[in-house]
């Protein structure tokens, strides 16, 4: 049953734990933003959706034994990777916190996006159960 | 999700610290003292990303406060009640420009972490409501 909920509700619920990883590291990175040596870290958010809809479809990389590497470590712990930064400060600091609240916001937004399309698919799920 | 409350929460308490050492150096900008030893010197915290070389999110980590290494202001004032046998006295290396710009920033490095804060409230408040 539980299974079934999982599909019914597709790449949505894995976008939503991503998102929400995400928005722990822009907070990271804005907490830091005036920390020495501190490096700004994003995750390629397309690159590990992409991986997971490979595994969830069976397109990805085929793993015939249990030592077999995936493209991205396990689908639900990307790797964070460092920030390019476009001005870096004297002291080692690469959190640009204009642009890091901007990404902030940005996925804001497309969690309360996700969280819509999995409301969606409840509601659908209430209908078919309800039938009328 | 919750790790960022965290996470912000100790960027709020490391700035409002330096907000502290900033008030603080402004208040003793002027006071005297007789010898260089029992002169006030400007104080600054150290901040440093907590566990740096884990792979998640960071908070901030105050390593401690240290005091200003730059030379004392020395005048000689002969009628001041603080002045030495030589008619000297010594006051601390504050400078208010140098404190004045660390507010600001400090100032705005706050409000962003508590608009962090907020967001994240809201999309925890709508995540807990999905599906009703």
């Amino acid at each position: 049953m539980a299974n079934k909920l999982d599909n019914a509700l597709g790449i949505h619920a894995s976008a939503l734990g991503l998102r929400a990883q995400r928005s722990e590291l822009l907070a990271a990175n804005l907490a830091n933003a005036d920390t020495p040596h501190y490096k700004a870290r994003d995750i390629d958010f397309k690159a590990v959706l992409t991986d997971v809809q490979d595994a969830q479809q069976g397109n990805g990389l085929r793993l015939t034994h249990a030592r077999h590497l995936t493209t991205t470590g396990a689908a639900g712990s990307p790797d964070p990777l460092y920030r390019i930064p476009l001005q870096p400060s004297v002291d080692g600091n690469t959190v640009d916190a204009q642009r890091e609240k901007a990404e902030y916001m940005q996925n804001a937004i497309q969690y309360q996006a996700t969280l819509h399309f999995i409301d969606g698919q409840i509601q659908t799920l209430r209908t078919a159960i309800r039938g009328d | 999700m919750f790790k960022v409350f965290d996470i912000a929460g100790s960027a709020l308490s490391a700035q409002s610290l330096r907000l502290n050492t900033t008030a603080s150096n402004l208040a003793n900008a002027e006071s005297a003292s007789s010898s260089i030893e029992q002169t006030y010197r400007a104080r600054q915290p150290v901040f440093a990303a907590a566990l740096s070389d884990a792979q998640e999110a960071v908070g901030v980590d105050v390593r401690g406060i240290v005091e200003s290494q730059a030379p004392l202001r020395q005048e000689y004032r002969p009628d001041h009640p603080m002045a030495n046998e030589n008619g000297y006295v010594f006051l601390p290396n504050v400078n208010a420009v140098e404190e004045m710009t660390n507010m600001i920033s400090a100032s705005r490095a706050y409000q962003s972490n508590v608009e962090v804060i907020n967001t994240t409230k809201q999309l925890m408040l709508k995540t807990l409501s999905l599906g009703q």
